[in-house]
């Protein structure tokens, strides 16, 4: 619990750090200065509603626990055991992230709590949904994304090199740090074509109104087809793998 | 020989060995070492996007785009120092408390808190010091200011002092495995408090700002540990008020005061050790 609280520390320097940069900007006639159309509450808004995403989406030790089965020869009580692996490690992670926020909401509510302040206008019913929709979406995209990757240990025995690369690229391209809306182009565009946006930027870009409309339905949409194309790879790979697997270990 | 020079030999003694063992896994090696540069380059990746839209962090606080590099150069390389130097160690000392293997330390003819400080050095974090030097002389060309002798060496006097700080205030949280056998958290813990210092100290402003302000230069002295020594590189960052120009001085005393604190935490936790079964 502590720990939860003090992953919440560096929310405090990226309050005072916006505030700096979004006080330095050129304001005329009078309005707020805006980033790509997020004003300096949006932004510390956006910034905490990405950490909400993020508990969904993030799935710590999922990928490794894989290949860790793998290498290690422990898979094979899922090939003579009547359980599927992706849906015991599913409902595995369901229940641990239900026991695991259902403590956590307390640091969560705190925090959310103290700084009210940034949240200027509580979206309306439908937002509502539809955020909670993308938000369940992002955690079966994460699941199955990391699952996928984790399998690749039948080939690999060692994915750790590819994490470290996933790891990398969402810090930047899911939209953790900054909305990725602020990434020049081309980048901007090739990014929203990949799926890591949908782990953090597109719930909380939901939440605050700034997908609307068509763009709203299309995005969850395709959210929603992201998870189906790794669920699918997912199952293939672990159909396959387990062709190619040949038992190492005791 | 002289204290001192015995050491200093024994410090490069260690500095050779984790070299040598480094060099034996030396993939393992470079994996870290790419993979910590590239946490460098995501980071300025994300600095240089803010600066895409924003002249300066803060009104008016001088920390135009090549101002905050300097900055962040010189973070990198105080946090890489103290990474290189300490990090490993400081992670290692519960694991010594509770196999019991500081016995071995304490039965040295050397100073333990030096020997348990710096028996490993980390050289993959080096490559992250050289990025911060490099980064620091890039935007000082950039800015077209080339400091004097005496600021240079000023800045590195101030630069150790920052790394002190840090050091002090790690060992500080270390010292504590002591008394609470397991303490990962406070390493954590360590290493929040220290990412608060990566910002210029002006960005902390405002009702909440000030006091903020006030308590991590006082009371655990981390902010003045990255910015004492940039602002000595930056020109534009002058001295406005009394407080600015005795932050320098004060900065040397709180190294004095927080190295020393380390100090006694240290040798009373050493006190309270109870060995542990073997």
């Amino acid at each position: 619990m502590l720990g939860t609280l003090m992953r919440f520390l560096p929310i405090i320097t990226q309050i005072f750090l916006w505030g700096a940069v979004f006080s330095a900007l050129p304001t005329g006639n009078g309005s707020e200065g805006r980033i790509v159309g997020y004003s300096y509450h949006d932004m510390v808004a956006y910034y905490l509603l990405t950490m909400l995403s993020r508990a969904f989406s993030s799935m710590p030790g999922l990928a490794s626990g894989i290949t860790r089965e793998i290498r290690e020869g422990t898979i094979k009580r899922f090939i003579v055991q009547p359980i599927g692996l992706l849906e015991y490690l599913f409902f595995y992670r369901l229940a641990h992230k239900l026991v695991y926020y259902s403590v956590a909401i307390v640091p969560f509510a705190v925090v959310f709590y103290l700084c009210r302040g940034f949240f200027q206008e509580t979206p309306h019913g439908l937002v509502w949904a539809t955020y909670i929709a993308s938000l369940v979406l992002a955690f079966l995209l994460g699941f199955f994304l990391e699952a996928t990757l984790g399998l690749l240990g039948f080939w690999f025995l060692e994915v750790s090199s590819f994490l470290f690369i996933y790891m990398l690229l969402s810090f930047f391209f899911s939209g953790h740090m900054f909305p990725i809306d602020m990434l020049p182009e081309p980048m901007a565009t090739v990014v929203k074509l990949i799926p890591l946006q949908y782990l953090a930027y597109f719930p909380a870009a939901v939440f605050l109104g700034k997908v609307q409309g068509a763009a709203l339905v299309t995005g969850l949409l395709v959210q929603a087809g992201w998870v189906i194309v790794f669920a699918f790879l997912a199952q293939v790979a672990l159909r396959r793998g387990l062709r190619h697997y040949s038992g190492f270990g005791g | 020989m002289p204290q001192p020079l015995r050491y200093l030999q024994i410090f490069a003694t260690f500095a050779r060995n984790s070299l040598i063992r480094d060099m034996t896994f030396r993939a393992n090696f470079l994996i870290e070492f790419i993979s910590s540069l590239s946490w460098v380059f995501m980071n300025l990746g994300f600095y240089i996007l803010i600066f895409h839209y924003t002249p300066s962090l803060g009104r008016d606080t001088g920390w135009g785009k090549y101002e905050f590099f300097v900055f962040t150069g010189t973070a990198l390389m105080i946090n890489s120092l103290a990474g290189m130097l300490f990090m490993t160690n400081a992670d290692n000392f519960g694991e010594l408390i509770r196999r019991g293997g500081l016995d071995f330390v304490l039965v040295k003819p050397v100073d333990t808190q030096f020997l348990v400080s710096l028996q490993r050095v980390d050289w993959s974090s080096s490559g992250n010091f050289l990025v911060g030097l490099g980064l620091a002389v890039y935007s000082l060309r950039c800015l077209g200011v080339w400091p004097s002798p005496v600021t240079i060496v000023l800045y590195v006097f101030y630069l150790l002092c920052g790394v002190v700080i840090l050091y002090s205030l790690m060992f500080l949280l270390a010292a504590t495995a002591v008394w609470l056998g397991r303490n990962e958290t406070l390493f954590d813990f360590w290493f929040y408090i220290v990412s608060f210092g990566r910002y210029p100290m002006e960005i902390y402003e405002g009702r909440f700002g000030r006091p903020f302000r006030w308590f991590f230069t006082f009371i655990i002295p981390v902010l003045v540990a990255i910015n004492v020594p940039s602002r000595f590189l930056v020109q534009s960052i002058r001295p406005q008020s009394l407080e600015e120009w005795l932050l320098p001085l004060y900065t040397i005393a709180a190294t004095v005061i927080v190295f020393a604190v380390c100090r006694a935490v240290f040798q009373l936790a050493l006190h309270s050790y109870r060995s542990a079964s073997s």
